[in-house]
């Protein structure tokens, strides 16, 4: 929370402003609304007050019913009423559609942005923040937006109020300027103390929200180390640190609310008492005393309303501050305006490349080639830095030094729409979309017909399992997929891939979950079919590696060798260990087995 | 695998009613009810605190004011009202602050209990249902029901006192007029639940389209790789646009609903004044009643209102309440499908484990099997390996072992003991799963490792990783076991976090450790290496691994393939090769084509 406490109220007034600049019109209408509803207010008091003057004091007084003005006087009273009713709706639709146009379009600039915003910056945020700050931070942004109509008509009112007041007798509209101001003062009160209770509340509920997203995230892992007790512990130590703050929070409405209740009331009987000395002085009626009595009355309840907006504030102040902090987040990388030809295969180079994650080096001077139409394999030890080298190749992080050139243009200069239509990315871990078969592959991109999902399914060695589906291409695949298995989502993501016929494919063992039958299918379909693609791959398979035209062997964030398989088995130990690690352990086995046959008899 | 059924889903054609859900609610949440008698009398002596002006108002004209003005007597008149508010200020003070602590503490409870709840429900019920849903149950639903409990169950509370004391008080001046104020409000009563129903379904559907916001807004974070890579950032946008949208208009659709009928009570309240005023100045002329007994009935009228309108507008809110507390309510009394025998359960014989299957089946739910009648057999201290081509069964193998999922016919009995009957805290203990996706929790590498025990020591972490043959590659990172693993685990390589999940599983020193395709993203040296340090220290263990490397296969006891849910051969590596067309066979000479 920024600066203090009235720093709270002057930004919380301004995000206010803001909202009122963004929906103009809106506003105006619910605030018409309401300030007709506040003067319909008064406006009853009086007539009430009339009543009690004209016709009940002398109908009761002369045992004549004063029928004209009856009739008058229960006109009037159904007419304030029905324009009351079309004043409360102007007020509350005014206000909601206000307060749900601004949510909407605040989650629309936040969710854009999300877009707009790099992997690294992804990368830095945890998804539940995110979340929290498209869906409640929005909202919270918003709250006192419900009120605030009620509370801006509510505050003409009184000033209506305090001045009819004077109308009727300046001694009792005294009472209203020392009531009314004292009300006022009381909410304010109220409020500041509110605020850094709810902060505490609010950043607890958070982090409730946080645990629990994890501990289900994780939920097998729970499961199959039976660490529910211990997971329900470190929830439940939360679960009531956020009761207390909400007890706390719940003691200090329950010294106020009362409190505010109440001061109205004293104003009524102090109306009594004075209206009683001025009757005598016969400076007012009977009717007079009603009216201002009866202004209190009717007058308590809107009141609050400036309570609940000023109350909110503090709230919409922080969720501001968060929402604010996305959509000014920068550091998204800007397309270029560079385009490439279509049609044949495409180049890639790295010149140079360093790369580092907060400071950590993970890739230093990394330089090669994947030259136009040839397979080239990426081969090293796990956390080498090969996944960091597969993103830099699609742009999803720029390098921290050096270049990535593709068909020799930087690829920080190429435009977005070239840029994804030349090079497709197929991650190691499969992301699928909530979505069907058909919208998986063809992402809704351009010029890829049923027929171009099949070719690509089949390329994938997915067309098999996709045809068994209930509904085949328009079988909606769940949430992340779950209804596949992880070879199938790693299928339906590589065709996902070749569908939009890129002339770079760079795939980051891509095909751990599938069959060793399965995927050298894939290989050499991808090898022997009509695509025209330069191929860069991750992989520890040596059918894999194989293929390639040539290999980069990679340690600690470096190449250290390039070249053919063959002559990198020969040269580069660290290479010929590693991928010949399966034959060694084997022949290993197979010793010991002949050693143990030997041994045993 | 088919789409798992929908157990938990969204409701709700038909909601039960209110007062179903409410005596649900307080059955599960008997803590709700502590001291409620003292809350009840506290706020009756509030409320009296309401009518105490207009009886002093109805005082003052009639036997103060109008009497020529009588100072004295408005004097004590005022005196006595202002003894009577402080105590009932006093008394709402006391009420609210007993409210607010039960209902926290109930609540906090309550969240709890689902919290711990929705962990014991099987795999397949936590997997029928969104995440962000399920995370949902034990935030903003509980909020939605705390919420109608203090404002809705209180204002209620209050507002139903205040029209039945008004009433009382009403009836005392007059009973016509009474009569006439009931008649006037009898239309709201009538319509009040249509309105009710409608906004039910109103709100219902804010709850679907705020859950498909959300599952779209989370669905563009967690793919932002993917979205960028292919530049379908407008397709996404496109989509969020048009689920934010339709969550707004779902809201303004409930709230047009809601102001209709707040509107509706408005109406009935100009209706009955303006009734009052005729019907009470007819009355008076008739000498039935004084001047200061109708002006208090005016007053009266506007304190019979306001709690009618208010009491309306709290149900409208509490249908939104109410819908979170069903849906809490419904996880709870969701009973576990794979649950502890708790009392009836015994635990694990001691020393090494061996596994029989007879006559095992499985299906997903109005799904196709995926395990038919498998008889198997393993002996303690085997090390097994369970091959087969995607989607043949061996994932549901590893879950129906470790009883993530009960066989829908036949028996899994480990040592001789049915699974069914052996108690979670020995199972747990005893047998670890290390699953294909590497869970890691957003701590350190120690943290994560000693996850299943979390006692251990930094230096006994250290150990095992050197045991484990992974000291160098810790000794490598940043910060060593402090390094953070980042949310999900995702600051490491999808290769790495599969070493710590497996070190995690190692140092809860089962006695059935089972690999679910637990290294399938390490790099073949690694791999191989760390194969073979398992061996080393997991002898006397009984070991299954799921693998389609078959590096696992040949290193094992034995090997399992399994195909089409059926167990086609079993047997070391060397005897399957001996028929080189069998399933593994093919699978084997595929893996050499791969592999050479």
């Amino acid at each position: 929370m920024p600066d203090g406490r009235t720093g709270v109220l002057v930004s919380g007034l301004r995000v206010l402003g803001r909202a009122i600049r963004e929906e103009p019109r809106i506003f105006a209408v619910s605030v018409g609304g309401s300030t007709a509803f506040g003067l319909l207010t008064i406006g009853t008091a009086f007539v009430v007050g009339q009543i009690v003057g004209r016709v009940i004091v002398p109908s009761l007084e002369t045992g004549n019913v004063v029928t004209g003005a009856l009739a008058i006087a229960a006109t009037a009273l159904v007419g304030l009423s029905v324009l009351r009713v079309v004043a409360i709706f102007g007020r509350r639709l005014g206000a909601g559609a206000m307060q749900y146009r601004l949510q909407a379009r605040y989650r629309r600039r936040v969710t854009r942005r999300y877009l707009e915003l790099p992997v690294a910056w992804h990368q830095r945020h945890a998804t539940g923040t995110l979340l929290s700050n498209a869906n409640s931070d929005v909202e919270a942004m918003f709250f006192p937006i419900a009120p605030m109509p009620f509370a801006v008509g509510t505050l003409v009112m009184l000033v209506a109020a305090v001045a009819s007041l004077f109308t009727v007798d300046w001694v009792l509209a005294l009472i209203g300027c020392a009531i009314f101001p004292a009300l006022f003062t009381l909410n304010v009160v109220y409020s500041r103390r509110m605020a850094p209770r709810q902060a505490r509340a609010q950043q607890l509920r958070a982090e409730v929200s946080a645990i629990a997203h994890e501990s289900f995230d994780g939920a097998l892992v729970v499961k199959t180390m039976g660490r529910e007790s211990a997971e329900t512990e470190r929830f439940s130590t939360r679960a009531f640190e956020l009761r207390d703050a909400l007890v706390r929070v719940g003691r200090v409405r329950g010294f106020f609310d009362p409190m505010l209740e109440a001061l109205p009331s004293l104003g009524t009987l102090a109306v009594l008492v004075i209206g009683g000395l001025r009757l005598r002085a016969g400076a007012v009626s009977v009717a007079d005393v009603v009216t201002v009595a009866f202004l209190f009355t009717v007058l308590a309840f809107p009141v609050r309303a400036i309570g609940w907006v000023l109350g909110e504030l503090p709230r919409s102040v922080a969720g501001w501050d968060r929402v604010r902090h996305v959509l000014e987040s920068t550091g998204e990388m800007a397309y270029g305006d560079r385009t490439l030809p279509t049609g044949a295969a495409a180049t890639l180079r790295f010149d140079g490349v360093s790369f580092g994650y907060d400071g950590e080096p993970v890739l230093r001077g990394v330089s090669f080639e994947v030259p136009a139409g040839r397979t080239v394999a990426l081969v090293g030890q796990t956390g080498s830095g090969k996944s960091t080298i597969a993103s830099l190749a699609a742009r999803l992080v720029d390098p921290r030094d050096g270049s990535v050139r593709i068909d020799g243009v930087d690829a920080t200069e190429l435009a977005a729409d070239t840029l994804a239509a030349t090079v497709a990315l197929v991650p190691q871990i499969p992301f699928v979309f909530d979505d069907t078969v058909r919208g998986n592959v063809s992402l809704e991109r351009d010029g890829i017909s049923d027929d171009e999902i099949w070719r690509a399914l089949r390329l994938a060695q997915a067309d098999a399992f996709v045809g068994r589906l209930p509904e085949q291409l328009d079988t909606m695949v769940g949430e992340r997929g779950t209804s596949l298995s992880g070879g199938q989502r790693q299928r339906l993501t590589l065709a996902r891939a070749l569908a939009g016929r890129p002339r770079l494919l760079v795939l980051d063992d891509a095909t751990s979950a599938v069959d060793p039958r399965v995927e050298a299918a894939i290989l050499a379909a991808l090898r022997g079919g009509d695509e025209r693609a330069s191929i860069f791959v991750v992989a520890y398979r040596r059918a894999t590696i194989a293929l390639a035209d040539e290999v980069i062997y990679l340690e600690h964030g470096r190449v250290v060798a390039r070249g053919r398989h063959r002559q990198l088995l020969e040269s580069v130990p660290g290479y010929a260990n590693l991928v010949t690690a399966y034959e060694k352990a084997e022949a290993e086995r197979a010793r010991e087995r002949e050693f143990d046959e030997v041994a045993v008899p | 695998m088919t789409r798992p059924v929908s157990t938990v889903e969204e409701p709700d054609e038909r909601p039960e009613s209110t007062g179903r859900t409410l005596r649900r609610g307080l059955a599960l949440s008997p803590e709700l009810r502590i001291g409620l008698a003292g809350t009840l009398a506290l706020a009756i002596v509030a409320m009296a605190g309401r009518v105490a002006i207009p009886v002093a108002i109805q005082q003052g004209i009639d036997h103060g004011l109008r009497a020529g003005p009588d100072m004295q007597f408005v004097a004590i008149v005022v005196a006595a009202t202002i003894a009577v508010l402080t105590l009932t200020t006093t008394c709402s003070y006391l009420m609210m602050r007993r409210l607010f602590t039960v209902s926290e503490t109930a609540l906090a409870g309550v969240r709890t209990r689902t919290f711990r709840h929705i962990h014991d429900l099987s795999m397949l019920h936590q997997q029928s249902e969104r995440r962000g849903s399920l995370v949902s149950r034990v935030t903003s639903d509980v909020d939605a029901v705390t919420l109608f409990v203090q404002w809705g169950g209180v204002v209620l509370l209050i507002s139903v006192g205040q029209v039945i004391v008004t009433s009382i008080v009403m009836a005392v001046y007059s009973w016509q007029l009474t009569l006439v104020v009931y008649l006037a409000f009898l239309p709201l009563v009538l319509v009040v639940r249509s309105f009710q129903r409608r906004l039910a379904a109103g709100y219902g559907l804010v709850r679907k389209r705020i859950g498909a916001m959300l599952a779209a807004v989370s669905e563009s974070v967690v793919g932002a790789g993917v979205i960028r890579a292919y530049g379908v950032s407008r397709r996404t946008s496109a989509r969020l646009d048009e689920t934010i949208d339709e969550y707004r208009v779902a809201q303004q659709r409930a709230l047009r609903i809601s102001v209709t009928s707040f509107a509706s009570g408005e109406l009935a309240a100009g209706l009955a004044m303006a009734s009052v005023a005729v019907v009470g100045v007819l009355l008076g002329a008739d000498g039935q009643l004084t001047i200061g007994q109708l002006t208090a009935f005016l007053f009266l009228v506007t304190l019979f209102i306001q709690p009618v309108q208010i009491a309306t507008e709290v149900l409208n809110e509490a249908q939104n309440a109410i819908a979170g507390w069903r849906r809490v309510l419904d996880v709870l009394e969701l009973e576990p499908d794979v649950a502890d025998p708790a009392e009836n359960g015994v635990p694990l014989p001691p020393g090494p484990i061996d596994v029989r299957f007879a006559g095992v089946s499985f299906n997903y739910p109005e799904g196709p099997t995926v395990l038919a009648d498998v008889d198997l057999d393993i002996p303690a201290k085997t090390r097994v390996a369970v091959v087969g081509e995607t989607g043949s069964g061996k994932t549901t193998f590893a879950k129906l072992l470790t009883r993530l999922m009960d066989p829908a016919r036949g028996e899994v009995l480990l040592s001789g003991v049915p699974l069914a009957k052996v108690l979670f805290s020995s199972l747990r203990r005893r047998v670890v799963m290390v699953p294909q996706d590497g869970f890691l929790f957003d701590a350190t590498i120690a943290e994560n490792i000693r996850f299943g025990r979390p006692g251990l020591s930094d230096v006994d972490v250290e150990l095992a990783l050197a045991e484990l043959g992974l000291a160098d590659w810790v000794a490598g990172l940043p910060n060593g076991l402090a390094t953070p693993v980042g949310e999900r685990g995702e600051a490491l390589s999808v290769g790495e976090r599969q070493l710590v999940a497996l070190a995690r599983a190692y140092v809860a020193d089962p006695d059935l450790l089972v690999l679910d395709e637990a290294t399938s993203a390490v790099d073949p040296a690694t791999e191989v290496r760390l194969q073979r340090t398992l061996d080393a220290v997991t002898r006397g263990r009984t070991t299954i691994a799921i693998a389609h490397r078959l590096s696992t296969a040949q290193a094992a006891d034995e090997v399992i393939v399994v195909d089409e849910g059926r167990i086609v051969q079993r047997g070391p590596h060397e005897k399957l090769l001996a028929e080189p067309d069998s399933i593994y066979g093919r699978l084997y000479a595929s893996w050499l084509e791969q592999t050479r």
